[in-house]
C-alpha cells in the first residue's frame, strides 16, 4: 500500500502486537479489581495509556477521589504533552485544526516515536492509521484479558498480576544500567514509595505515586541535567 | 460513586494533555531543567508504581519475590517486554505450585 493511511498501518503492525500483549496484563489486573470486561475494554478505548490506566484502575479499587484520579493522570501521562509538543513541530500543512483535534488521540509513548522518525513532514492520514491499528491491538487485548480473569482459576490470575509491573521493571531497568542519572531517578523513586508504604499509612497510592515522582524527577534534573542536544 | 465517573475524568484528563499542546503549541520549551525533569518522569513515575506494589501482586510476598527476581534478571539482560513479564509471571505461579510441598 502507498497511501499515507496504508502505510501508516503497517507501521503501527508491531505496535499494535506489543499492544495486544501488554494490554491482556491490563485486562487482568482490571478483572482482578473487580472491573467488568466492557469497563476495562471502554478504559483502553477512553485512555490508550498503560502506567495511567494501571493506576487508574486501583484508584477505583480503592475508591478514590475524582481530584486524585485527575491528577495522577496529570502527573503521569504529563509525558505526552512533551511529545505532542515536539511532534508539533513536523505537522504537515494539510494538519488542519480539526485533524490535530483527532489525532492528538493517538499519542503514546510508541506512535510519538515512530511518528518523531518519520523523514519530511507528518500526514494527518499516516497518524490515523498507525493510531487505528495500535488501538485495535490495544483494546482487543483489554478485552481478552479481563475476560481471561473472569474465567481463569485464581492461581494463575494471581501469577499473571505481576504481568504489567514486570513489564514495568523490563522498561526501566535497561536504560537505567546504561544511564546512572536514570539509575539515581529509580532507587530514589523507589525508595520514597517504600517510605510513604510503611511509613505513612494513611496516604493514598495515588498521592503518593504523584510526590515519589514530582521528587525524584527533580532530584534527577537538580543532579543531572541533561545537555541541548539529547533526545529521547 | 459510579465507575463511569472516573472513566471520563481519565479520559478527559489524558486527551487534554494531548490534545492542547498538539493543537496550540507554537515554540520551543527553553528550561533545560524543566526539560530534564520532563525526561526523567516517566522513570520515576514507573518506578514509584511498580516499587513495593509488585510484592503484593499475587496476593502471596513469596511468589511475587519470585517472580519480581526473575523480571529484574531477565530485564537486567534486555529481554523482550513480553518474554520478561511472562517469565515472572510463570515463576509465580512455579514457585505457588512448588510452595505447599515444602
Amino acid at each position: 500500500m502507498k497511501s499515507e493511511f496504508g502505510k501508516g498501518m503497517i507501521a503501527g503492525i508491531p505496535i499494535g502486537l506489543g499492544y495486544l500483549s501488554v494490554s491482556f496484563g491490563f485486562g487482568i489486573m482490571a478483572a482482578g479489581a473487580g472491573l467488568s470486561a466492557f469497563e476495562a475494554f471502554m478504559i483502553s478505548l477512553t485512555n490508550l495509556t498503560s502506567a495511567g490506566q494501571a493506576q487508574g484502575v486501583s484508584i477505583i479499587a480503592a475508591g478514590g477521589t475524582l481530584i486524585e484520579m485527575a491528577l495522577v493522570q496529570l502527573i503521569i501521562n504529563i509525558r505526552y504533552a512533551l511529545m505532542a509538543i515536539s511532534l508539533s513541530q513536523k505537522l504537515d500543512d494539510s494538519f488542519t485544526f480539526p485533524k490535530r483535534l483527532l489525532a492528538a488521540y493517538g499519542i503514546t509513548d510508541e506512535i510519538f516515536a515512530v511518528c518523531w522518525a518519520v523523514k519530511g513532514t507528518l500526514k494527518p492520514n499516516f497518524m490515523y492509521g498507525i493510531t487505528l491499528i495500535s488501538t485495535i491491538g490495544w483494546v482487543t487485548g483489554t478485552f481478552l484479558g479481563a475476560a481471561a480473569g473472569e474465567i481463569l482459576p485464581a492461581e494463575i490470575t494471581a501469577a499473571l498480576g505481576l504481568v504489567l509491573y514486570g513489564m514495568f521493571l523490563a522498561i526501566i531497568i535497561p536504560p537505567a544500567r546504561k544511564e546512572k542519572s536514570i539509575l539515581i531517578v529509580v532507587i530514589t523513586a523507589a525508595a520514597l514509595s517504600c517510605i510513604c508504604k510503611y511509613l505513612v499509612p494513611g496516604l493514598s497510592g495515588g498521592f503518593a505515586v504523584i510526590m515519589c515522582a514530582l521528587v525524584a524527577s527533580a532530584v534527577g534534573a537538580l543532579l543531572f541535567p541533561r545537555k541541548e542536544d539529547e533526545q529521547e | 460513586m459510579s465507575i463511569w465517573i472516573y472513566i471520563a475524568v481519565m479520559a478527559v484528563v489524558t486527551y487534554l494533555i494531548r490534545v492542547l499542546p498538539f493543537a496550540f503549541f507554537r515554540q520551543k520549551i527553553k528550561s533545560q531543567f524543566i526539560k530534564s525533569f520532563l525526561y526523567y518522569v516517566p522513570y520515576a513515575v514507573l518506578s514509584a508504581m511498580t516499587i513495593p506494589a509488585i510484592f503484593y501482586s499475587t496476593g502471596n510476598i513469596t511468589t511475587a519475590v519470585a517472580g519480581t527476581a526473575v523480571a529484574l534478571i531477565l530485564a537486567y539482560f534486555d529481554l523482550p517486554l513480553i518474554v520478561v513479564a511472562l517469565a515472572a509471571s510463570g515463576a509465580a505461579y512455579l514457585c505457588g505450585l512448588i510452595l505447599p510441598l515444602l
